[in-house]
């Protein structure tokens, strides 16, 4: 339904709502919003009539129609942790109408303002704080008018889920939908003149008191999960358009084989089949799908491997990174003189810790679905995180305008697989573009399993280097981390360039090397630190499977391995225990009362050594602590772990997790997510890793990229959440995985008495210790 | 070339132009339009593309469209908004899944599984849905939601 009616529509919303604005402005158009467009959408919510996509406009943010329906409209895309929910619910609260009441439509960049896609878990914490203030500024014109139209001053009036009533007086009332309804509010909102994450907006009004709120903090049902569970929701996957063709990619055996020649009678049998050549870029489109794909298997390129591969291999990639010359080099951070603190100390501790190149391996590839034309641009549906960049690059590969409020291109936004960062979820509708530029008719390209693991960016891949000097009197003076790896954007996390995405890069389109690293977050006051970092070329310049870019807390599961492994042996050699020291040396209370609140939820037993003990199934036992803060949230996690002696096989039996999101919105899906971070952190740390030769990369599907299976899951995951309502709303999508790894990585220790530095820790890994401390 | 295949989904009797090799699940997806079962892998690696086949989970993205002799069930078919499958009730209420991509497999496998074991332990649900995936980590949720549909189905 959907797709055929966003099809049907004529004139772009935008050019509708500019002219009515042009004409005068409150009327209302009537213009009937494919609402279901918006896949947040319950057809029972307001349309949201003549509206311009000016930030500094109230009615870009927020229709309300004569039932009193609220539509607020939101830039980013809920990625299935309930933030459209939370949204709403913000919007109810501020309002002041019940959640029923609330709408939060999103996904298509000709309908909403760009609030910067899924990034950096800043759904609630920035884009669901500028909704608030529009919630805001919208109870304070309804009651500016009000106070007017019922000959009462501001203060006199009060508002009872959505109707404004004189105080002390329940009978001298005017509704929200008695007053806009279906009409534009017509007036300017403070705007700080960002566009993107940094979008900001302030009301007039001052916002309500914590104290107050009803439907903030309450854990109301995900909005958007009946729909897809009881599968009436389209995906991406779904998006069919009249004349659709199929598309597919076609692979080259090794990483950068170039293309000699193509035979295409070798698919001739195939009804239907058109083959795209473009410099590097190949592919097949035709009108059913398993043709498409039975031509892609079939197809016979003529490569040319001269020059493909890599210079290392999975095995050898660290020595390769230790080895690597650093094209870039920073010092971040450089408190007191290290230098000094080390060479003075008579026995420096200093210890490497390794992390492989990782696939966001999401559970489906790269899909896209692409209708354009050189001349005029189109429509292009996808699941990528950021689809106002899609369009964006749309238009420049179309070598349209891809700049100012009349991008020709509109992208529309779909739920697909979780994507993790920049995951492979932006190229597929990339070739989709290429495709149908070249066919001249749409075109949906689905990836296959493979390249969704084989060539999605990656995860990059680093040794971290670790170093403190610990006086005679247990005291540490000094500390140093040094990563070196791959920068965490060889390709942006936002696609907005084509040189930025695969199909552009095979069609030979470059850009300037971009050197993103990371570093530490958490406030252990020691006295003299630094923070140091290397960045390397990645192993191949252009089109490469290995191009790395943001998963998931970018560099943030890397890093915290690394610093909260070393915070506890730093802990045990100076015999004292991991939380203990942890508290001596922290100095912010946020940190301090996540660690002993985990502390006390897992009934902690300090040690100041492995204590290596056996449960009555001849079980190693053990738990760990790790903890970090990221942006404003801070999370601490104990795991429990069992570790199979004749297997190696480790098992997180229990994890506890301390966290401090400032203002907890709705605490039941805040606990779903933190259980997703856990779960995806513990599989990354337990068992995933790229695996590549000389030729190209060799982990294509889930028997080659192993991941966390039911029988990993953890019998108990307990939360305790504290909530600082003072703070306003932090980022909950993904702060967790970070300290995972190091969680895990200690409680083995105290299983074992055996320091794992290398992640990930598979059984084979694990077992081969075991045998040789033996 | 292309033959005729009658295939009967969720109760009622579709007639499918196809290559006999065509994977049933390009039927139910193109054809039928289905929203349940989804495209994961294509390798019965992880159950996205699960159906129920004459009483058996099977992974509709392998299973060639000729091959299919029995009735279909899809998740699809198996409740309405109003009058939902306990299983989809229960992971709606526990708000198991996060992209839900995933879900369409836990739900068809579980209910395969439990249609036939009404009475099973945690351990038996655990081996029960060995080898799908959920790449966003959501396995407590999944098997409280399992738990709890299986103790409503077991009445
Ligand atoms: S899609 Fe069939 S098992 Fe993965
Ligand atoms: S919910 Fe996303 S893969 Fe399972």
């Amino acid at each position: 339904m959907l797709i055929e009616s966003l099809n049907n529509l004529k004139i772009a919303r935008r050019d509708l709502l500019i002219n009515a604005m042009k004409g005068g402005g409150a009327l209302v158009l009537g213009f009937n919003l494919p609402g279901s467009a918006l896949f947040a959408a319950d057809s029972s919510a307001a349309l949201p009539g003549a509206r311009k996509l000016d930030p500094a406009r109230l009615d870009t943010w927020i229709a309300i129609n004569k039932k009193g329906d609220v539509t607020a409209y939101w830039g980013k895309m809920d990625m299935g942790q309930g933030v459209d929910t939370a949204i709403s619910q913000m919007v109810a609260e501020e309002l002041d109408v019940k959640i029923e009441k609330v709408t939060v439509l999103f996904g298509d960049t000709y309908v909403m303002t760009d609030q910067g896609g899924a990034s950096g878990s800043s759904g609630v914490s920035n884009s669901g704080v500028a909704l608030r203030e529009a919630a805001a500024e919208a109870r304070q014109v309804l009651l500016e008018k009000a106070s007017t139209l019922m000959n009462l001053p501001v203060d006199k009036l009060t508002v009872i889920d959505g109707v404004i009533q004189e105080q002390g007086n329940s009978t001298h009332t005017l509704s929200y939908g008695d007053i806009i309804g279906d009409k534009l509010f017509n007036v300017p909102l403070e705007w700080n003149g960002e566009i993107g994450n940094e979008l900001e907006l302030k009301s007039r009004a001052k916002l309500k008191d914590p104290a107050n709120y009803k439907v903030v903090g309450t854990s109301v049902g995900r909005k958007d999960i009946t729909g897809k569970i009881i599968p009436k929701t389209r995906f991406t996957v779904h998006s069919r358009v009249p004349g659709m063709l199929h598309g597919r990619m076609i692979r080259p055996p090794s990483a950068g084989a170039t293309i000699v020649s193509v035979d295409k009678d070798s698919i001739a049998h195939i009804p239907g089949v058109q083959v795209v050549v473009e410099k590097d870029f190949i592919g097949v489109v035709a009108p059913k799908e398993w043709d498409a794909i039975r031509a892609s298997r079939a197809l016979k390129v003529n490569w040319d491997e001269t020059k493909s591969g890599f210079p290392t291999t999975s095995e050898k990639l660290h020595d390769y990174i230790r080895k690597a010359t650093a094209d870039k080099s920073e010092v971040p951070e450089n408190i007191g003189d290290v230098d000094a603190a080390l060479a003075s100390n008579k026995k420096p501790m200093e210890v490497e810790y390794e992390w492989p190149f990782q696939s966001h391996a999401r559970m489906a590839a790269s899909v896209g679905l692409a209708d354009v034309k050189v001349e005029s641009g189109g429509t292009v549906w996808t699941d990528s995180q950021k689809f106002y960049d899609t369009a964006i690059c749309t238009a420049k590969m179309l070598g349209l305008k891809a700049e100012g409020e009349q991008i020709p291109v509109r992208s529309i936004w779909g739920p697909g697989p979780g994507s993790y960062g920049r995951s492979d979820s932006a190229d597929g509708v990339l070739d989709a573009v290429v495709l149908s530029k070249a066919v001249g008719a749409p075109v949906r390209v689905q990836w296959m399993r493979n390249e969704g693991i084989a060539w999605d960016p990656k995860g990059p891949a680093s040794v971290i280097n670790m170093r403190a000097a610990i006086g005679e009197d247990g005291k540490v003076s000094a500390w140093h981390f040094h990563l070196k790896g791959f920068s965490r954007q060889d390709v942006s996390s936002r696609e907005h360039s084509p040189s930025e995405t695969l199909a552009g890069q095979l069609l030979g389109h470059t850009r300037k090397r971009n050197w993103t690293m990371s570093e530490p977050a958490n406030s252990y006051g020691f006295a003299n630190k630094r923070y140091s970092w290397d960045a390397i070329k990645p192993l191949r310049d252009m089109g490469s499977p290995l191009r790395t870019s943001h998963f998931r807390d970018p560099y943030g599961a890397e890093i915290h391995f690394a610093v909260e492994s070393f915070v506890d042996e730093m802990a045990y050699s100076t015999g004292m225990d991991p939380v203990a020291f942890r508290l001596q040396y922290l100095t912010e209370q946020r940190d301090i009362d996540v660690i002993k609140a985990v502390a006390d939820l897992a009934q902690w037993q300090p040690r100041t050594a492995a204590r290596k003990q056996k449960n009555a199934n001849g079980m190693l036992v053990g738990t760990g602590i790790s903890y970090a803060q990221r942006n404003a949230s801070v999370n601490a996690v104990i795991a429990e772990v069992e570790v199979n002696p004749q297997t190696g096989r480790v098992w997180v039996k229990r994890f506890f997790v301390g966290s401090d999101y400032g203002l907890i919105i709705n605490p039941f899906t805040l606990d779903r997510t933190i259980e997703g971070n856990l779960i995806q952190g513990t599989s990354r740390t337990l068992f995933e890793e790229v695996k590549f030769d000389e030729k190209t990369v060799h982990s294509v599907d889930w028997a080659t990229y192993p991941i966390v299976e039911v029988a990993d899951a953890p019998e108990e995951v307990k939360i305790v959440k504290i909530n600082r309502p003072e703070l306003g709303p932090k980022g909950a999508g993904e702060p967790v995985t970070r300290v995972v790894p190091a969680a895990i990585a200690n409680a083995v220790f105290d299983a074992t008495g055996i320091r794992f530095r290398k992640a990930p820790l598979t059984a084979a890994r694990v077992k081969a210790a075991l045998d040789a401390a033996v | 070339m292309a033959n005729q295949f009658n295939i009967n989904v969720d109760g009622v009797d579709y007639q499918i132009e196809a290559e006999p090799d065509m994977p049933l699940l390009y039927a139910l997806t193109n054809d039928l339009e289905h929203k349940g079962p989804k495209f994961g892998c294509g390798l019965a690696q992880c159950g996205a593309c699960t159906v129920i086949h004459e009483g058996v989970a099977i992974r509709s993205c392998v299973t060639p469209v000729s091959a299919v002799t029995g009735k279909v069930r899809t998740l699809d078919g198996i409740g309405t908004t109003e009058n939902p499958h306990p299983l989809q009730k229960a992971f709606i209420q526990s708000e198991a899944g996060q992209c839900q991509y995933c879900i369409n497999g836990w739900i068809m496998t579980s209910l395969a599984f439990l249609e036939q074991n009404p009475k099973r332990t945690d351990a038996e649900i655990r081996d029960a849905l060995a080898g799908l995936k959920c790449r966003c980590g959501t396995h407590m949720a999944i098997l409280r939601a399992v738990r709890s549909a299986a103790d409503e189905m077991a009445g």
